[in-house]
């Protein structure tokens, strides 16, 4: 989309607007939240079930305010060499045996074997460096994978948004980035974190609202599935019949799908009937050890 | 805000798309992790393919919705009704209003759940049997022993976890067996030597107390093997609870799952919570609700743990419907060599309710020869009875060194 640098929004009709023009469908209190990470300079630390759009989000705001996303992906055993910074070993070796060769000064090479050219940047070094695009958006992905250790030095560098690479010194961030957090929540994330960030549980969509991403997400699904069903119905007609295998129930079953493409059928009773019969599935799968996610997310709405 | 407006506006179109979330949604009600984004992706999926052929659909649903193996069969159950749903619901809209009791599509009929779930059954269309099983709960039995009689695959949730507790408060009367070993018993029919010259030397040697001894008895070892395959998914979580009330109940159980390969669970149930314990197990097991290779997977058992499980006189429990495509060769071969190196082969065949049952299945007919005892496993009622089975005196057996 916009490939210049775009302020950020300074309302929350501005947060709202900017969102929905990613196609994002948020609730009040995401929009609340968000408005306030952005005016307060403060990270953002999503939690929520898998797949209810956390990372999407991260990816909506890089997206509509033409910044860059730097997305570090957690996991066990997740060390600064991966998150900060690296020096480029291979390289600095080189260059020492072409400076032998080319008989360099020691301290010019020991000035320059640290230097900027040998440093390769990992996410967090980056999001804290200018860039012509503005302040990046920072993605902290499942940090619930990560350590502890790890969770502990990601404080300093959110508190400060400052890191010290020794050999080079520090760099503080001049603006600071947009941090988003996410955490599927399979261990509690640190409150020393938590009180640094502002916290938003993303919760399962209501009805209403599903509706709303599916319409936004894809576009003109339902005249496309539409044609779709009319495309096959046209084929029925044209076909030979006697040579179709099981007509009864390819009738029943087409029949079926055009009456679902007309009607939307009362999704509370849908709702309320599977979950009736899946109560028994659960309670096998609670047997065998295999819970599915029970919904114990807090605030669920009606 | 302008793509937002344009896709509001373009809502003339049909409601399969919403329908398909609603689907999702009510997996989702019942615990699948399927968020937003699965939604959105079983409606592609749904574009992808031709919604129109029924096995496109399904498949292009599961492939997006099911991410393990043990939820296929809930999306299989829910897709069922969903569809039946939408039958329902154009028979309710069109002109014969009422007949809303249409037949069920094809496939197994769903099970009784699947039913209560849909509609709960007007109480005039209860079959006989069952109002009669209810008279009979009125005059004489209390609801626990009503479930006792209950298969377990007719049970309702609640059901189930009342059956659990029953199980749970099982117990195996097995008898001890007397073992090679001795102990001090004042009422002992051996003479001790050893301890009478031993307590004669308190007196120097003036009085010699006679001391007595007695075989020292100890509960013979349990060995479960239990069949996890596909045929038998709805037993057999019903099957670990039992094992589980069984292993916590005394020492020396060893238990076994197996389907295509074999497990050995035996550590994995000893911790004391149910729930956990059954959770570990499966979580171990791999070919869950697969096929079946009864026998290399015997063959299995018995080159790598029957030493080792079966020494000092095991009872060996074999949980299975006996149902194996596999070469029956080998399966003669590894069950006549399990029976002649444990006590007793006791079978436990759920298949065994069908009153018209007959051993007709090359893998029935193969096993049957080398079993000492072939008992029905289907509700509480019969797992008691096992228990009965286990505890009988030893004398019936065949002959071996222990009895």
């Amino acid at each position: 989309m916009a490939d210049q640098p775009r302020a950020l929004p300074g309302s929350e009709a501005e947060t709202r607007a900017l969102l929905e023009e990613g196609r994002y469908v948020a609730d009040d209190a995401l929009v609340k939240t968000l408005y306030l990470s952005f005016a307060l300079g403060r990270p953002l630390l999503l939690e929520g079930e898998a797949g209810c759009g956390k990372t999407q989000l991260a990816a909506t705001l890089a997206e509509t305010l033409g910044r860059r996303l730097l997305r570090l992906q957690c996991h066990e055993g997740l060390d600064s060499a991966a998150a900060v910074y690296e020096w480029n070993y291979a390289a600095q070796m080189l260059a020492i045996r072409l400076a032998e060769r080319g008989g360099a000064e020691r301290d010019a090479l020991a000035e320059d074997i640290f230097g900027e050219r040998f440093l390769v940047k990992r996410p967090l070094l980056t999001a804290l460096e200018p860039d012509p695009l503005g302040p990046p958006v920072l993605l902290i992905d499942e940090i619930d994978r990560a350590d502890a250790p790890f969770e502990a030095y990601l404080l300093e560098v959110l508190s400060e948004f400052q890191v010290s690479v020794p050999e080079v010194g520090t760099v503080t961030a001049a603006e600071r980035p947009l941090v988003v957090i996410t955490s599927n929540r399979t261990r509690e994330v640190h409150d020393a974190l938590k009180r640094r960030c502002l916290y938003h549980w993303v919760d399962y969509p209501d009805a209403a609202q599903e509706k709303a991403i599916l319409r936004a997400r894809l576009p003109g699904i339902e005249q496309r599935l539409s044609n779709n069903i009319a495309a096959f119905i046209e084929r029925m007609q044209k076909a030979d019949l006697s040579t179709v295998p099981a007509l009864g129930e390819v009738i029943a079953w087409s029949s079926a799908v055009v009456q679902l493409d007309q009607i939307e059928l009362d999704p509370e009773t849908i709702r309320a009937n599977l979950e009736r019969l899946l109560a028994y599935q659960r309670g096998l799968a609670e047997a065998s050890g295999r819970a599915p996610t029970a919904p114990t997310q807090p605030g669920q709405r009606p | 805000m302008t793509v937002w407006q344009q896709t509001v506006e373009s809502e003339a179109g049909g409601t399969l798309a919403y329908n398909v979330m609603h689907f999702v949604r009510g997996l989702r009600g019942a615990g699948l992790p399927a968020g937003p984004g699965k939604t959105i992706e079983a409606v592609r999926a749904v574009e992808a393919v031709d919604p129109t052929r029924r096995s496109d659909l399904y498949w292009a649903l599961h492939a997006v919705l099911v991410e393990r193996r043990d939820q296929h069969d809930l999306f299989d159950q829910a897709f069922r009704l969903f569809w039946r749903e939408i039958r329902m619901e154009s028979a309710v809209q069109g002109p014969v209003m009422g007949t809303d009791r249409l037949p069920q599509p094809e496939a197994p009929p769903a099970s009784r759940r699947a039913s209560e779930a849909i509609a709960p059954r007007p109480p005039e269309e209860e079959s006989q049997e069952n109002v009669e099983i209810e008279l009979d709960a009125v005059l004489t039995f209390s609801p626990q022993e009503v479930l006792q009689e209950m298969d377990f695959e007719d049970m309702s949730a609640d059901e189930l976890a009342e059956a659990k507790r029953a199980i749970a408060a099982l117990r195996l009367p097995i008898k001890p067996v007397p073992t090679r070993r001795f102990r001090p018993d004042p009422l002992g029919r051996h003479i001790d030597m050893r301890a009478t010259l031993r307590a004669s030397l308190r007196s120097s040697g003036d009085m010699m107390p006679l001391k007595r001894r007695s075989r020292a008895e100890r509960l013979p070892a349990l060995v479960v093997l239990c069949d996890v395959s596909g045929s038998m998914s709805r037993y057999s979580r019903m099957f670990l609870h039992f094992v589980h009330a069984v292993t916590n109940d005394r020492d020396r159980v060893h238990s076994f799952l197996f389907g295509t390969r074999l497990t050995n669970i035996t550590r994995h149930l000893r911790h004391r919570d149910v729930d956990v314990a059954v959770g570990r197990s499966s979580r171990a097991v791999r070919d869950w609700s697969g096929g079946t290779r009864i026998g290399p997977c015997l063959k299995d058992f018995n080159h790598f743990w029957s030493r080792r499980v079966l020494a000092q006189g095991a009872l060996v429990l074999l949980i299975t419907d006996g149902l194996d495509r596999d070469d029956l060769g080998v399966l003669q071969a590894e069950v006549e060599r399990l029976h002649k190196s444990c006590r007793r082969l006791i079978w436990l065949n759920p298949l065994l309710r069908y009153e018209g049952f007959k051993p007709e299945a090359g893998g029935v007919r193969t096993i049957l020869p080398h079993i000492d005892e072939f008992r029905p496993v289907h509700n509480i009622a019969s797992l008691m009875d096992i228990a009965a089975v286990l505890s009988e005196p030893t004398s019936a057996e065949p002959s071996t060194a222990w009895s």
